[in-house]
């Protein structure tokens, strides 16, 4: 009896898990069991060179998740119960999660689909195991997001329909068609695009300084599910960067089909950050850190370990790299400027920042802010001062690509706006960069079928051809509540009554 | 060109130790306190021991348990019973 508890090592253990999982068929076809597994054109000569560097088996995974959730659901009573809205630092900052609320979390549910159907595809125990893993904590990490924010929904506009907006509103279509893009690509594109462009290369910028500055802005239920969220992700990062590793190992003609997909990634992860470097530089009324200075230790600093690691498979920085870093200095600005022109078809309020606000970002932007931006608020200041808010009421041109309105400039020349168009088979498709326009030329088949929400409007596919309608019938966007400028909004209004600063004109909930 | 790994942890209570850990076995990683997150970035390489950390803690700590409490890393993963390293090699 005296071996009876003998442990079993990590490996061992690991070994244990996935050793029966693969066993080579005798009465199908192995191709017919893994279809999608070849036709992208990568080659896999051994499937048992896959190494799963953190070993999980099921009993450990099933016990960390939980004392994660334990620990999750213990905040999120406390938050509620002490109505922890209160204590944030503006209600400002309640617009930064009504946009992750649509636009990101439904993501983590598009990602739970996409590594539960690629988990299936793959003949290889290790990758499969893996992707089984991130499937079930992609669901739970869209499931605690909702329920976290669930709690400020029963306090602020604009958080209602989270779910239907993703599928409808214009903005939205562009994390859903990102998502949508890698989701229908084979499996290796898959793990290319998500696990390692996305994962690993991108959303550290989303996930740590974000969810830093969410805690310095006093929200304690959001930086708890962030931090839970994330920490599977140290994980899924992992598997991001084992994947590449991997693939490239196996046979040199992998080298530059990985590389076009991760120049592609890159470039379709970056344009949908953009929408988080608005949240970080205007969203966040307490400052941590600025889009460019998050931009420079993710992406500049740790990024370049990182390719410069790659570098002895062959594989190079992602191609239009320098354009993203350029762009650093002004890509928060040009975003929130187009938000503001639009806040008419939004779910969340935008605003003039502060002085304080434009201080600081004359400071952490020097050489653009005051040049090119701070001149564009103190015009559009002083037009709403006169009583002239200024709504743009002509819909924007979206790239065919990663349908962001056309409304970046040129690398280099900021004040020439970003525009490439070409034909294909008669029809005439515009890009709002040249890397968007050469993804387009590689697979014009592929998107030459995007759903494009402008011009779905003026097709009349959303129930209505006037903005008004659009928004209220097909989003479900409750106007004069949910849209329009912050100050004078019911949540600005709600928000002083909350402070004792000014009574509400309605108390839509007596806390 | 410097090539820098890096863990971020959750700044929670469980996490002062692994910091204290990992500033031990690595004099040459550099610390930076942010709002609820502690980040550690070192030049090529980073090690977390089970023994430093069993000492920190006096009881016996599993190198798994700090998954719990992990928000990022940057660097090829390596871990087994007895450690967790990131490297760029
Ligand atoms: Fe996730
Ligand atoms: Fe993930
Ligand atoms: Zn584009």
């Amino acid at each position: 009896m005296a071996v009876q508890n003998k442990k079993l090592n990590l490996k061992d253990k690991y070994q244990y898990l996935t050793r029966d999982m693969g066993w080579e068929p005798t009465y199908q076809k192995k191709k017919d069991i893994f279809p999608d597994e070849d036709f992208e054109g990568i080659k896999i000569t051994d499937w048992s060179q896959w190494e799963d560097p953190f070993r999980l088996t099921m009993d450990s995974y099933w016990k960390y998740q939980a004392e994660k959730e334990k620990k999750l659901y213990a905040i999120f009573d406390a938050f509620a119960q002490n109505n922890g809205h209160q204590n944030i630092s503006d209600a400002r900052y309640v617009n930064a999660l009504k946009l992750f609320l649509s636009g990101v979390s439904p993501l983590e549910h598009a990602a739970f689909q996409g590594y539960a159907k690629t988990g299936r595809q793959f003949s290889g125990t290790g990758a499969r195991v893996a992707c089984q893993m991130q499937a079930i904590d992609e669901l739970r990490h869209s499931q605690t997001q909702q329920h976290a924010m669930s709690h400020y929904n029963k306090h602020f506009n604009g958080l209602h329909d989270a779910a239907h907006m993703h599928d409808r509103v214009w903005f939205l279509s562009v994390p859903k068609s990102f998502f949508d893009d890698a989701r229908t690509a084979g499996p290796f594109e898959f793990l290319t695009a998500i696990s390692f462009s996305f994962e690993y290369v991108l959303t550290n910028l989303l996930f740590v300084p974000f969810m830093s500055g969410a805690a310095y802005n006093g929200d304690m239920a959001t930086v708890t599910f962030g931090f839970s969220a994330q920490s599977d992700e140290a994980r899924h990062m992992t598997l991001g960067l084992e994947v590449i590793k991997f693939i490239l190992e196996q046979h040199e003609d992998n080298v530059p089909i990985v590389q076009r997909w991760i120049d592609k990634w890159f470039w379709r992860g970056f344009r949908l950050l953009s929408l988080v470097s608005m949240m970080m530089d205007y969203m966040l009324p307490n400052k941590v850190m600025s889009w460019s200075e998050a931009w420079e230790v993710y992406y500049e600093q740790n990024g370049g370990a990182l390719f410069k690691d790659l570098e002895r498979y062959g594989i190079r920085p992602p191609k239009y790299q320098d354009v993203a870093n350029d762009a650093k200095h002004h890509l928060s600005h040009q975003l929130w400027t187009t938000f503001y022109q639009y806040s008419q078809a939004t779910s969340f309020h935008t605003w003039i920042p502060e002085k304080e606000e434009m201080d600081w970002m004359s400071e952490k932007y020097p050489d653009t802010f005051d040049k090119y931006y701070r001149p564009r608020y103190e015009h559009l200041a002083k037009e709403a001062a006169a009583g002239r808010r200024f709504y743009n009421n002509t819909l924007p041109q979206l790239c065919q690509v990663c349908q962001v309105p056309t409304l970046f400039t040129e690398m280099g020349a900021p004040t020439k706006l970003s525009h490439r168009q070409l034909k294909y088979e008669g029809e005439r498709y515009h890009f709002c960069s040249e890397a968007c326009c050469e993804i387009f030329e590689h697979e014009p088949e592929k998107y030459i079928q995007a759903w494009l929400p402008v011009h779905q409007i003026y097709q009349g596919n959303c129930e209505g051809a006037d903005v008004e309608t659009v928004v209220q019938k097909y989003y479900h966007i409750n106007i004069g509540e949910d849209n329009f400028e912050y100050l004078g909004s019911p949540d600005h209004k709600r928000w002083l009554s909350i402070k004792g600063i000014k009574p509400a004109d309605e108390d839509k909930n007596a806390a | 060109m410097s090539q820098l790994v890096f863990i971020v942890f959750q700044d929670n209570d469980d996490s002062r130790y692994l910091a204290e850990a990992v500033m031990d076995d690595n004099p040459h990683a550099e610390i930076q306190h942010q709002p609820a997150l502690i980040r550690i970035q070192a030049e090529k390489r980073l090690v977390i021991n089970r023994e430093t950390m069993e000492e920190k803690l006096g009881r016996d700590w599993d190198v798994q348990e700090m998954l719990v409490n992990v928000i990022s890393i940057g660097g090829n993963v390596d871990e087994d019973d007895d450690h967790f390293i990131l490297e760029w090699k």
